[in-house]
C-alpha cells in the first residue's frame, strides 16, 4: 500500500492537467504522527503533496456532499461505498466523479499504537505489513495486523466497489472474519447487563459531535439534535439526552452505514461509537440480506416497500 | 525563594489532610486516558500523566452548569422568579495542574471578571480554588507553551509549583493561598542547599525540549479585514468536519449558550459550553445566520484567538500552547500552522501571485 501515493499523485496531475476534474480530493501529510489530513489539490503542481499510507481512516465521501463542479476523488473499500450511497440518495452526480480507487489493507488505530509504546512517539515508517514507530530512546516495529482499526480488521470490501481508476491491483478480500462478533457478544448480554455497557461506552461523552460529522451519511441541513423549533434533544449533560443522541444517531444511518470507522476514529474521547450501528448493519444483513452501498442498482431496504419485508417482529 | 521538600509518604499524608479542608481534584487515568477529576477519600493523584486529555477548565467551569430554577405553578408565591442554584463555594485544590492549563485561568478571567462584568458562576469557583501545579519536566511535541506566554515551569495562574525530583517533590508557595495550602497539607520540611539549582537546571532541560513555537508579532500590526480576506482559509478551512472537539478540549474556550428546560410546571435555566464551529453558534430569532459557510466559522475560532483577542487585550494570543487541539482534532487542522501563516502572511504579494497566474 506504500507505493500507492506515487500513483495517487500521478494521476490526479493527468486529471488535473487534461481538464477532466476541478479538483481531486485524498490526503496530505499530518502535522502529527498517524494522522493525515484530507486535502484537495486544483493544479497538477499540487498533485504531490497528496499521499496515502495506513493513517487514511476519514471517509473522503464526507467531502463531496453536494458540491457542484467535477471531483477527482481517492476512495478505498469503504469510502467506495459511500459514494455509492451518495449517488443513490442524490447527494453528488456519477458523472462528477472520477472515482481514484484503492485497495485497502486497512487502517491503523492510533490509540491501539500508542498503548504499545511508552513514551511519545514522534516518527512513524511504514512498511507492506508494518509500521516502525519511534521516539525517544525507543523503536518498535508492529505488524500491521495487530494495529488494525476494528472496522477494518473485520472488513470483507477492502476493494473499492466502484471506480474510474486504480492505484494497484486488487488486493485479496479477508474470508472467515466474523463481520459481527462484537455485537453477538453485547446480544448475548442481560438487559440489565446492556445498560450498564452502553451507560459505561458513552460515559465520556462530550457532545462534540465528531462521530456525527466525520460520517457520510450524516449530511441533514439541520440535525436533530441541533433543531430549536421545536427541540427534540436537551443540550446538556444530561445522560438521558447523551443517550437520545447516541441512539438516534446510529438509527439514522440504519441500512446506510458502510462500517468505514470514521465515527470511531474522529472521537477524541475514543468512545466505540460504531457498537451502535453495527448492530444495525447486523440487523440489515440478517433481514434483508443487505450490506450498504454494493451496488448503485438497489435501493437500500428501508427506503423501499417490498411484499416479502419480513414482518415477523410484528406482535 | 523559599523551598519546601515533600517526600512520597509525606505526599500522601498531606493528600490526605487537604481532604478535609480542600475538595481536592487531581489527575487520574481512567479508561487509558488521564482526567482531573474529584479524588475520593482513598484517591491519590496520579503524576505519571504527560497532560489530561481534557482541561481542567471544567473544575470552574463546568460543562453543564445549573444557574437557576423557577415555578411556573400559579399557585407558587415565587411562580416565574428565577432563583439561583446555591453553589458549593467550599475551597478547592486542583493538584498537578499543569502551568499551560494554570495561565488559562487568569487569561479566562480577562472575560468572566471585568471592572463591568463578573460572572458570579465563574467567580466565585474561581476564587474558592487554589491552584497547585506540576512542572512539566518532559513536555510533548505538540506543546508550544514558550511562545504561548508561559513555559514547561511556568508561575502565572498557580498559588504553589511542585516540581518532580525523582520520587520527591519540591513545592514553592507563590501566593497567600498557596502558602495555606501548604500549611494546612503540612508541608514545611525545608529543602535542602542545591534545590534551587536543581529546579533551575530541570527547568532549563524542559524548555529545550520544547520543539515547536508560534510566532504572532506581525498579527497585531495587520488590518482585521486583511487577514479576514486573506485567500488560506479556504484551503486550511476544508477539512474540518465542523465537531466541537477543539473548543471543548481547549483551556481558554469561555463560549457558553443558556437553555430553560422544563418538565411540567417547574424548570432550571442552566448554561452549556458552546462552540463556535457549530451552525447553531451564531443562528438567530428570525432564521437568519451570519455564519452559514463552515470555512467561516474554522476563521472565526482564529481570528478570536489569534487576532480579536490580541487587539482586545493586548496581551498575547486566546491560546496557552498545551497542543491538546493539535492532538485531538479528527483532521488534524493545526493551530500552529494556521497561527504562524497568519503571522506571515503578506496579502501584497498575495495580489501579484493572483495577477500573475
Amino acid at each position: 500500500m506504500t507505493g500507492y501515493t506515487e500513483k495517487i499523485r500521478e494521476i490526479a496531475a493527468r486529471l488535473l492537467t487534461e481538464g477532466k476534474v476541478d479538483r481531486v480530493i485524498g490526503f496530505r501529510k499530518g502535522t502529527v504522527p498517524m494522522m493525515n489530513q484530507p486535502h484537495y489539490v486544483t493544479s497538477p503542481a499540487m498533485a504531490g503533496e497528496l499521499i496515502w499510507d495506513s493513517h487514511c481512516g476519514l471517509n473522503l465521501a464526507n467531502y463531496v456532499t453536494d458540491r457542484k463542479e467535477r471531483i477527482g476523488i481517492v476512495a478505498k473499500g469503504c469510502d467506495s461505498r459511500n459514494l455509492v450511497t451518495h449517488i443513490i440518495e442524490n447527494k453528488i452526480k456519477r458523472d462528477q466523479l472520477v472515482i481514484i480507487g484503492v485497495p485497502c489493507t486497512g487502517m491503523v488505530d492510533r490509540s491501539k499504537v500508542c498503548a504499545l509504546v511508552e513514551g511519545e512517539i514522534t516518527s512513524v515508517e511504514e512498511s507492506d505489513d508494518a509500521i516502525t514507530v519511534s521516539g525517544n530512546g525507543f523503536s518498535k516495529t508492529i505488524a500491521k495486523t495487530d494495529v488494525l482499526r476494528e472496522n477494518c480488521a473485520v472488513c470483507t470490501h477492502r476493494n473499492p466497489v466502484i471506480h474510474d481508476e486504480m492505484v494497484g491491483e486488487p488486493v485479496a478480500e479477508q474470508t472467515g472474519v466474523d463481520a459481527y462478533a462484537s455485537v453477538k457478544k453485547v446480544e448475548a448480554l442481560s438487559p440489565e447487563e446492556k445498560w450498564n455497557y452502553f451507560e459505561d461506552l458513552i460515559s465520556t461523552c462530550i457532545r462534540c459531535y465528531a462521530c456525527r460529522n466525520a460520517c457520510p451519511l450524516c449530511y441533514c441541513p439541520t440535525c436533530f439534535v441541533d433543531e430549536s423549533r421545536p427541540q427534540w434533544v436537551g443540550k446538556s449533560q444530561d445522560p438521558i439526552d447523551v443517550r437520545t443522541f447516541h441512539l438516534l444517531r446510529a438509527y439514522h444511518c440504519a441500512g446506510r452505514c458502510t462500517d468505514c470507522g470514521a465515527c470511531e476514529t474522529a472521537c477524541p474521547m475514543g468512545i466505540k461509537v460504531r457498537e451502535f450501528t453495527k448492530k444495525l448493519n447486523k440487523d440489515c444483513f440478517e433481514l434483508y440480506g443487505w450490506e450498504a452501498g454494493l451496488t448503485l442498482d438497489k435501493r437500500p431496504p428501508l427506503d423501499v416497500y417490498k411484499t416479502d419485508d419480513p414482518d415477523d417482529f410484528i406482535r | 525563594m523559599k523551598l519546601i521538600k515533600i517526600d512520597k509518604k509525606s505526599l500522601k499524608e498531606g493528600i490526605d489532610k487537604l481532604k478535609r479542608t480542600y475538595g481536592v481534584f487531581g489527575p487520574v487515568r481512567e479508561k487509558d486516558e488521564f482526567e482531573f477529576k474529584a479524588l475520593g477519600a482513598a484517591e491519590m493523584p496520579d503524576f505519571s500523566f504527560s497532560n489530561t486529555r481534557m482541561s481542567p477548565k471544567a473544575i470552574v467551569y463546568p460543562q453543564t452548569q445549573l444557574m437557576f430554577t423557577y415555578s411556573l405553578n400559579d399557585a407558587d408565591d415565587d411562580c416565574r422568579i428565577l432563583k439561583e442554584v446555591p453553589m458549593d463555594e467550599r475551597p478547592r485544590a486542583v493538584i498537578g495542574i499543569r502551568p499551560c492549563d494554570a495561565l488559562a485561568f487568569p487569561l479566562v478571567r480577562r472575560n468572566f471578571d471585568t471592572p463591568e462584568y463578573q460572572d458570579t458562576f465563574w467567580v466565585k469557583a474561581y476564587e474558592a480554588t487554589t491552584f497547585v501545579g506540576l512542572a512539566c519536566n518532559v513536555p510533548c511535541g505538540t506543546c508550544f507553551c514558550t511562545s504561548a506566554g508561559t513555559s514547561p515551569f511556568g508561575k502565572e495562574g498557580l498559588d504553589v509549583l511542585l516540581v518532580e525530583d525523582g520520587d520527591d517533590l519540591f513545592a514553592e508557595a507563590l501566593t497567600p493561598k498557596g502558602e495555606a495550602l501548604l500549611e494546612t497539607a503540612g508541608w514545611t520540611a525545608e529543602a535542602g542547599g542545591g534545590a534551587e539549582e536543581k529546579i533551575t537546571a530541570l527547568a532549563a532541560t524542559a524548555n529545550e525540549q520544547i520543539s515547536s513555537t508560534v510566532a504572532f508579532d506581525n498579527i497585531k500590526n495587520r488590518e482585521i479585514l486583511e487577514l479576514y480576506n486573506a485567500p488560506f482559509w479556504e484551503e486550511e478551512g476544508f477539512s474540518c468536519i465542523n465537531c466541537g472537539t477543539c473548543t471543548y478540549v481547549c483551556p481558554t474556550c469561555w463560549c457558553f449558550d443558556i437553555q430553560d428546560e422544563t418538565y411540567g410546571k417547574s424548570g432550571v435555566r442552566m448554561r452549556n459550553w458552546d462552540t463556535c464551529m457549530s451552525p447553531l453558534f451564531t443562528l438567530h430569532a428570525s432564521g437568519h445566520n451570519p455564519r452559514t459557510k463552515k470555512v467561516e466559522r474554522v476563521r472565526q475560532r482564529f481570528m478570536h484567538k489569534l487576532k480579536y483577542y490580541v487587539d482586545k487585550y493586548d496581551n498575547g494570543i486566546q491560546c496557552v500552547g498545551c497542543g491538546r487541539c493539535v492532538r485531538l482534532c479528527p483532521v488534524n487542522i493545526d493551530i500552529r500552522s494556521i497561527c504562524n501563516k497568519m503571522n506571515n502572511f503578506d496579502s501584497e504579494a498575495c495580489k501579484c501571485e493572483t495577477a500573475s497566474s
